[in-house]
């Protein structure tokens, strides 16, 4: 499982890098078309393979993101009907925003900025 | 003639430049953007394996633990300065995974402290990972509707 993480984790960052290097898309962007990818693919039914096959490989990168957006929703619209579509999606990804919000924070207050 | 044209065409002025600047290593930065961010996801499934088999997390909380941990590590290695020469080497193999999103908000936090707590900390968390997040929970509300009136 360790290697299969490594390999297809490797090949998501590695199609990201091509990007940087040859479409000038900022780093940003990409970010979002990640997302919108993860979203798009996993609502038609193809990252949920992937991750099977993979693991943290699928999970980890941001992709992985827009599919436990996309996860949530479905298993909150399974439950609760519609308004599953406007709970289900946060509900899933609040560890990782709630974690980034804390953290975020608590670095800025307690390091220094440094020169770049 | 050639002068003046690098100086009138903008096209012609970009195509200029295009030869003149040294190629982009493009195999080195593809070699170096797979290594790391495979290897960040290898650590991430070792993550997820502790929670799974040690902690008794389902697969969902193991992967919310995954995501919580990376972050941490991320939030500290930005604040001591580590992660930014990470992300020099490595490019898209730190900022693709999850360690990029983290890196995202704590970066631009921690840069801009002294214009405030509330406009310096509170609104730059979000300066990158907000446009990600309103793509992201926009178009999975969007495939929500859809399956709740059409699919589900």
């Amino acid at each position: 499982m360790y290697v299969k993480a490594f390999l297809v984790g490797g090949a998501i960052c590695m199609i990201g890098e091509w990007l940087v290097l040859r479409t000038k898309l900022t780093p940003a962007r990409i970010l979002v078309c990640y997302i919108l990818a993860g979203v798009v693919l996993s609502a038609l039914g193809l990252y949920a393979p992937i991750v099977e096959f993979a693991g943290a490989g699928a999970t980890v990168p941001l992709t992985g993101f827009g599919h436990s957006l996309t996860q949530g929703v479905k298993h909150a619209v399974e439950e609760s009907g519609l308004i599953g579509a406007f709970t289900g999606g946060l509900s899933a990804t609040a560890g990782g925003i709630a974690a980034a919000v804390l953290f975020g924070t608590l670095v800025a207050f307690l390091f220094k900025p440094h020169a770049k | 003639m050639d002068k003046q044209r690098v100086h009138t065409n903008p096209d012609h002025y970009a195509w200029l430049t295009d030869q003149l600047s040294p190629p982009s290593p493009l195999g080195s930065g593809l070699f170096r953007a797979f290594w790391v961010g495979g290897l960040i996801c290898a650590i991430g499934q070792a993550i997820s394996d502790i929670g799974t088999r040690w902690l008794d997390l389902s697969a969902q909380n193991a992967s919310a633990l995954t995501c919580i941990t990376l972050i941490l590590i991320t939030a500290l290695l930005t604040g001591v300065g580590v992660f930014d020469k990470i992300g020099k080497y490595a490019g898209a193999g730190s900022f693709v995974p999850i360690t990029g999103f983290a890196n995202a908000m704590v970066s631009p936090a921690l840069e801009f402290r002294r214009e405030g707590l509330v406009l310096g900390v509170g609104a730059k968390l979000f300066t990158i990972a907000g446009p990600v997040l309103v793509y992201g929970v926009g178009a999975s509300v969007v495939y929500g509707i859809i399956y709740a009136l059409f699919i589900h």
